[in-house]
């Protein structure tokens, strides 16, 4: 069986630095798959060129019978492939429920339309509505997005991913900058997308990655140095060492 | 072992969120609206109402009819430069070669094809936008510094071709003698040889042009504009070819501009390279944002009388009226960026207050 997404052979440099050595990476339908590794290891580069954002230097990217690889981000994203970012990337300026309602296909084919009025679309403010109801923001749909907290800006970010109705969603560093409480409430929310969409998370959070991932890929050096189930990398030294130890990684 | 204790407790962690799955549902928030537009535009009446009357006012408060002319048609013109610069973020220093196009190809479908209005004006339409079409294939890919200064280029490219393809453009001459056309109806023919009448046509284009304007900037193409301006890269991200709405605004921004400057050169009776130069670019960057076109719809159409009436009035005075207008803009900029259409917005909330 072939997975749903697969990267053979995946190589980046930037100058003389290479940054992704050779990248071998396979996703299955439905899974949750984690990839950590230390800071400067090549996860975010990797989610570059997996998203659109680079054109790798070497290697294939397949999803679900396409080849991707080189492909700019929109068309990226028009298959399935959605991702959200590191650093938070909103419309500040705009209401949480008008963040979301661009971001959905239906929005999109509509786009070119210089003439209707947007705001009389009741089904694209109800489709979005069910978003805002999964990512627990219902009750703020209406807020100017800068005026979010911060954990609700990171729950907006993978909102605005999943209102373009992706097969695949990459998510980079979801708990990056969140506290205790807000890592929990993101936990919830991920493990309630989990199987409804495959999902691709880097995450420096072990404990978060280890309790949701049905599959983890150690990247250093720009390799995947180990692959495995969550149990079965409890027992390998890289990763005992950066998570017990507590050495941010 | 934390980890082990982690991977452990994990049925207890996650056991409430599937409480939250089979209520959550049942919410009893309410959708908000989405943002769109109100019915009517109060201000376009008021506006209209305004100009529409002005023939039988501004002769008594020392003006004179040829000034709302051209007020009329900088309003046009700021109208539909402020849908690049103010709705979707992109910065025209040139957008004065598109105001020139549209003036020539007027004056040249006047003079050498057929002197009829509506053709004329088409002509000047079509020309204005395929040289914006063009342009904007060079340039929309670009963002930020590089599409300002690839703006200011190609704006310095087509003053150059003005002022030296004298056997067409007539140099620094320009166009003279130009007529102003009669209006063909079919049932009837409106003359235009006067300022007022010629003010007339232009106040109806004027306000169908803010019309047109109005309509985009709240269709679902103007949301999409306003995402690019405020986050390119998350607008591509979720699907959205970029450069094609990039492309789109820039030509009808420009077109619009065209259409101002075909008017224009009815009014002036000519077309002259001037108007296409560096620092003609500069005025309408500046009507818009003293006026307030980055916040509001209407700032545009504020900036360009006050641009106007500024020229005018302080013109009369002094000749360096230009310096005085441009301390005034500095001190607008760094205390009111939201111009004039902001300060009348805290105008209103403070009288709404009392």
């Amino acid at each position: 069986m072939t997975a749903l997404f697969e990267a053979r052979g995946l190589h980046k440099r930037f100058g003389d630095r290479v940054v992704l050595e050779s990248i071998d990476l396979a996703f299955e339908a439905g899974t949750l798959t984690g990839i950590m590794g230390p800071n400067g290891a090549g996860k975010t580069t990797c989610f570059n060129c997996l998203t659109g954002t680079y054109v790798p230097d070497g290697g294939t990217i397949r999803f679900d019978g396409h080849d991707i690889a080189g492909l700019p981000p929109h068309a990226v994203t028009r298959l399935g492939i959605a991702r959200s970012f590191q650093t938070i990337s909103l419309f500040d300026q705009d209401s949480v429920l008008d963040n979301l309602v661009v971001a959905l296909p239906r929005m999109r084919r509509r786009s070119f339309d210089g003439w209707r009025d947007r705001a009389r679309d009741r089904e694209a403010r109800d489709e979005a509505m069910e978003i805002l109801d999964a990512i627990g923001l219902r009750a703020r749909a209406h807020v100017r997005t800068k005026d979010l907290a911060y954990g609700e800006r990171r729950a907006l970010e993978i909102g605005l991913a999943l209102a373009t109705r992706p097969r695949i969603l990459f998510l980079d560093e979801p708990t990056s900058g969140l506290g205790a409480d807000g890592t929990a409430r993101l936990t919830d929310l991920v493990a309630r997308l989990k199987g409804r969409v495959t999902l691709v998370i880097i995450e420096h959070d072990m404990r978060f990655l280890f309790g949701l991932a049905d599959v983890i890929n150690v990247v250093h050096w720009g390799q995947v140095i180990a692959r495995g189930t969550p149990r079965d990398l409890r027992d390998n030294e890289w990763v005992r060492r950066s998570a017990l130890g507590g050495v941010a990684c | 072992m934390q980890l082990e204790q982690f991977i452990a407790s994990e049925a207890s962690g996650f056991a409430h969120w599937k409480e939250e799955m089979t209520g959550a549902h049942a919410s009893p928030v309410p959708a908000p609206p989405l943002s769109g537009a109100p019915r009517v535009p109060v201000p376009l009446v008021v506006l209209a109402l305004l100009l529409a009357s002005s023939p039988l006012w501004l002769a008594r408060i020392g003006l004179y009819q040829y000034l709302a002319l051209e007020i009329a048609i900088f309003m046009i013109y700021a109208m539909g430069y402020n849908l690049l610069l103010g709705v979707a973020g992109l910065p025209s220093f040139g957008h004065g070669a598109f105001f020139g196009i549209g003036a020539y190809a007027f004056g040249l479908m006047q003079l050498r094809v057929w002197p009829n209005l509506w053709l004329d004006i088409l002509g000047a339409i079509a020309l204005t936008a395929l040289a914006a079409g063009a342009v904007a294939a060079f340039i929309s890919h670009r963002r930020g510094i590089y599409y300002a200064l690839l703006t200011i280029a190609f704006g310095q490219v087509f003053w150059f071709i003005a002022v030296k393809w004298h056997s067409v453009t007539g140099g620094e001459d320009g166009l003279l003698n130009l007529k102003r056309l009669a209006v063909p109806l079919g049932f009837a023919t409106l003359d235009l040889k006067s300022n007022d009448a010629l003010f007339y046509f232009t106040l109806v284009v004027l306000v169908v042009v803010i019309f047109v304007c109005w309509r985009i900037v709240h269709s679902p193409f103007g949301r999409v504009l306003s995402c690019i301006k405020q986050n390119e890269s998350r607008a591509r991200f979720l699907g959205y070819r970029v450069w094609l709405y990039k492309w789109l605004v820039f030509v009808i921004s420009a077109t619009i501009a065209g259409l101002a400057g075909a008017l224009f050169a009815m009014a002036q009776q000519s077309a002259y390279p001037n108007v296409m130069s560096l620092h003609q670019s500069g005025f309408v960057v500046m009507m818009v944002l003293i006026g307030g076109g980055l916040v509001s719809f209407w700032g545009p159409l504020l900036g360009a009388a006050f641009f106007i009436l500024a020229r005018d009035l302080l013109g009369a005075y002094t000749e360096t009226w230009l310096f005085w207008y441009g301390l005034l803009f500095m001190a607008m900029v760094l205390w009111k960026p939201e111009g004039l259409a902001g300060l009348g917005r805290d105008l209103l909330a403070r009288g709404g207050k009392r």
